[in-house]
C-alpha cells in the first residue's frame, strides 16, 4: 500500500513537472494529447482489471466509452424547449437538471446540465453491463470474445444508424463541463477544449486518472483482487475455494465499463463532440492492444504504454499506419512477451 | 406481402445465407484440427475478391478465380507459419489476440494496396440486370452459381475428410492430437494445412459473391461475425449444419429487412448470435454433453 503511494506520488510529480516544463519549453500544445491520451488510459486501465486480473477478454468496450460519450453528448445538444409544456421535463427543470442558454442563433435553448447527464450516462453504462454481463460472462475464451465483439459492433450499428445520435456525423458542440462554479475569486472549473482551460483541463484529466488508478490498485491489492487473480488462473479452484467467481467477475466487467463510460463523458466535453469512430472495433482493439502491450495484470505497465503510445498515436506519428501499428504490436507483444513489454524492468524494480 | 415479394426476400434469404455458412466452414475446418477461431477467416474472404479483382487485368475470369484461390492459400499458410506453427501450446486468450491482430494486419495491407474504393468481379454469367425467370418470381444467376459453388465445396470437403489420407489425418488431429502424433502424423503439417484449405475456401466464397455483395477493404469483420454466428448456430465443426444454420440466418436476415430498417440487418443477426450463445453455445443442432467435453 506504502509502495503504491509512493508511486502514485512519483507519478503527480511528474504530471506537474511536464505541465511546468511545457510551459517553460513553449510547447502547452502537447498538453492537448496528453489530456486526451489520459482519458483514453482510464478506459485501459479499467479494462486491464478486467482482462488481466479477472482474465475476461472484452472486444466491446469502446462500446461502453460510446455510451457514454453519446449520452452525455446528445443529452447537453438536444433542445428539449419544444417539450417545455410535457410533465417530466417541468419535473426535471424543478429538480435543476436541465440548463436554458442560447445557441449560436441567439435562438432559446434548453438540455440536460452536464452533470445529470454524466450521472445518466454512467448508469445507463452500468445497467447495460450489468444486463450484458449476466450471460456473457458465463461464456469462455472464443466465445466471450465473439459476444463481446458483437456487443460492440451493435452499439457502432445503432449510433451510425440513429438519427438521434447524429448518424455518420456525430454530435458536435457538446458545451463545457463545468464541474465547480467560479467560487472565491478562482473561475468555474470547466472541462472544455477551449484554449483558455487548456492547464486545468490536463490537470482534471489526470487527476481523474490518477484517482481511478489510485482505486484500482486499492482493488487488486485487497481480498477481491486476490479472488480475481484465483479466477484468471483457474475458475474451477477459484470455485472450490469458496470465490464466488460469477459475481466477481461480474462487478469487475461492470466496474470497467464504468471507467470506460466516464472517460467518454469527459472526453466528448472535452472534444466538443464525438463520432461513431469511437464506437468502432478498431477503438476497441486497440484498447485491448494496450492492455496487452502493458502487460495485461499490470496497472502501472498498461497506464505507462497506454499514454506513452495513445500520445504518439494522437500526436500522428504514425500516420497512415496507425491501426496496423497497434495490429502489428498486439501480435509482437502477444507472440514474443504475453507478460508486456514492461514487465522485465518492472521485476527489477520489485513493483511486479 | 405479395407471394412475389415473399420469394425474392427467400432468394436473397438463401444466397447471403450460403456465403455465410461457406464463410463459417472456414471457421469449422481450423478449429476443427487446432481447437481455435481464427478472427481473420473474414479476411480471407475480402483477399479473394480483392485479389481476383487484380487478376481480371491479365487473365480471364476463371483462371482469375483459381489465382486468387491459391494466392490466398498460400497467404494462409504463410500466416499460420509464420505467426502460429512455432507456439508451444498457446493459450486461447492468446489466441484469440493473435488472430485479431492478423484480421488487422491484413485489412490495413489491403487499404493501402487497393484504397477505399469499391470493387466487384463480374457476373459470372450475363450482367446485373440479367434474370432468370420461373413463373413470376425472377432471380439473378449468379444466385445459382453461388449455390452451386457452395454445394460443390460441401460435397467434395465431406468426401475429402471421409476418403483421402490426409482428410482422415486431419480428421485424426481433430480428435485427439497426442495420438495421432504417436500414429506418426505430422500434426503441425496438419495445422497448416488446415489453414491453406480455410483460406482457399474463404477466398472461393468472396470470388462467388463478389459481383452481388462487392468487395471493399474492410468487409471481413461483418463477414467474421456473421459466419461465426453461423459456425455457433450449426454448433462449431459441424460443417453440414452450418449449411442449415447459414439458410436460416440468411432468411431470417433478408425477411427482417421487411420489417426494421436495412442500417439495422446487422444488429439483428448479432443480436440472433448473442441469444444463441447465451442459450445454447453448442448450437442448435449440437449437444450439450459432446461441447462439455471441448475446451472453449
Amino acid at each position: 500500500m506504502l509502495r503504491n503511494g509512493a508511486h502514485l506520488f512519483i507519478l503527480l510529480v511528474l504530471v506537474i513537472g511536464i505541465q511546468l516544463l511545457t510551459r517553460l519549453t513553449g510547447t502547452q500544445f502537447y498538453l492537448t494529447q496528453l489530456t486526451m491520451a489520459a482519458y483514453y488510459s482510464l478506459v485501459v486501465i479499467g479494462l486491464s482489471v478486467l482482462m488481466g486480473y479477472a482474465g475476461q477478454i472484452s472486444i466491446g468496450h469502446a462500446g461502453f466509452f460510446a455510451i457514454g460519450g453519446y449520452i452525455a453528448a446528445s443529452l447537453t445538444t438536444h433542445n428539449l424547449l419544444a417539450f417545455q409544456d410535457n410533465a417530466v421535463i417541468k419535473m426535471l427543470s424543478g429538480l435543476g437538471l436541465l440548463s436554458s442558454g442560447q445557441d449560436l442563433y441567439g435562438g432559446r435553448l434548453l438540455v440536460v446540465t452536464p452533470w445529470a447527464a454524466c450521472m445518466t450516462a454512467i448508469f445507463v453504462a452500468a445497467v447495460i453491463a450489468l444486463v450484458l454481463g449476466v450471460p456473457v460472462l458465463k461464456l469462455k475464451g472464443h466465445y466471450l470474445a465473439m459476444a463481446t465483439l458483437g456487443f460492440g459492433t451493435i452499439i457502432y450499428r445503432l449510433v451510425l444508424a440513429s438519427d438521434y445520435f447524429g448518424e455518420a456525423d456525430g454530435i458536435s458542440e457538446v458545451p463545457g463541463f463545468t464541474l465547480f462554479p467560479s467560487f472565491a475569486g478562482l473561475g468555474p472549473l470547466m472541462v472544455s477544449g477551449d484554449f483558455s482551460h487548456r492547464v486545468e483541463n490536463y490537470y482534471i484529466a489526470w487527476a481523474l486518472l490518477i484517482v481511478g488508478l489510485a482505486l484500482l490498485l486499492n482493488l487488486t491489492d485487497s481480498r477481491a483482487g486476490r479472488a480475481l487473480r484465483a479466477i484468471h488462473g483457474s475458475e474451477e479452484a477459484a470455485e472450490a475455494m469458496g470465490i464466488d467467481t460469477s459475481r466477481f467477475k461480474l462487478n469487475v466487467f461492470v466496474l470497467s465499463a464504468v471507467y470506460a463510460a466516464l472517460a467518454g463523458v469527459f472526453l466528448t466535453h472535452y472534444n466538443g463532440g464525438i463520432g461513431p469512430s469511437e464506437a468502432g472495433i478498431m477503438k476497441s482493439v486497440r484498447y485491448l492492444a494496450l492492455v496487452a502491450v502493458g502487460g495485461m495484470a499490470n496497472l502501472w505497465g498498461t497506464l505507462i504504454m497506454g499514454v506513452i503510445l495513445t500520445f504518439l498515436s494522437l500526436r500522428g506519428i504514425f500516420g497512415s499506419y496507425d491501426d496496423a501499428v497497434f495490429g502489428a504490436i498486439l501480435i509482437l507483444v502477444m507472440l514474443f512477451a504475453p507478460d508486456g513489454v514492461l514487465s522485465l524492468k518492472l521485476k527489477i524494480m520489485g513493483t511486479k | 406481402m405479395t407471394f412475389d415479394l415473399f420469394f425474392q426476400y427467400l432468394f436473397a434469404g438463401v444466397t447471403y445465407g450460403i456465403i455465410y455458412a461457406i464463410v463459417a466452414i472456414g471457421f469449422n475446418i481450423i478449429y476443427n484440427t487446432t481447437g481455435i477461431i481464427n478472427f481473420a477467416q473474414g479476411e480471407f474472404v475480402m483477399l479473394g475478391g480483392m485479389i481476383a479483382v487484380s487478376l481480371l487485368e491479365w487473365m480471364p475470369l476463371p483462371l482469375a478465380i483459381a489465382g486468387a484461390v491459391l494466392i490466398t492459400m498460400v497467404i494462409g499458410a504463410f500466416i499460420e507459419m509464420v505467426f502460429i506453427r512455432w507456439l508451444d501450446n498457446p493459450s486461447i486468450l492468446r489466441m484469440v489476440i493473435i488472430t485479431i491482430g492478423i484480421s488487422i494486419l491484413i485489412r490495413e495491407a489491403a487499404l493501402h494496396v487497393w484504397g477505399e474504393s469499391i470493387r466487384s468481379l463480374p457476373y459470372f454469367y450475363g450482367n446485373e440486370i440479367t434474370s432468370i425467370q420461373v413463373g413470376s418470381v425472377r432471380f439473378s444467376p449468379q444466385v445459382l452459381w453461388v449455390i452451386g459453388v457452395c454445394g460443390i465445396v460441401v460435397v467434395s470437403l465431406s468426401l475429402f475428410f471421409k476418403v483421402t489420407a490426409l482428410g482422415r489425418e486431419m480428421r485424426a488431429c481433430s480428435a485427439n492430437r497426442t495420438a495421432a502424433i504417436l500414429c506418426g502424423i505430422n500434426t503441425r503439417n496438419m495445422v497448416t494445412f488446415s489453414f491453406m484449405l480455410s483460406a482457399g475456401i474463404g477466398a472461393l466464397a468472396g470470388c462467388v459473391m463478389s459481383p452481388i455483395t462487392y468487395t471493399q477493404y474492410d468487409i471481413g469483420t461483418g463477414l467474421a461475425i456473421k459466419g461465426f454466428t453461423v459456425a455457433i448456430l450449426g454448433g462449431l465443426g459441424n460443417s453440414m449444419a452450418a449449411v442449415a444454420a447459414g439458410l436460416i440466418l440468411g432468411v431470417i436476415e433478408a425477411f427482417s429487412i421487411s420489417v426494421v430498417p436495412l442500417a439495422f440487418k446487422d444488429a439483428i443477426s448479432i443480436g440472433i448470435l448473442l441469444m444463441i450463445l447465451f442459450v445454447r453455445p453448442y448450437g442448435i443442432f449440437g449437444s450439450n454433453e459432446a461441447a462439455s467435453l471441448k475446451e472453449f
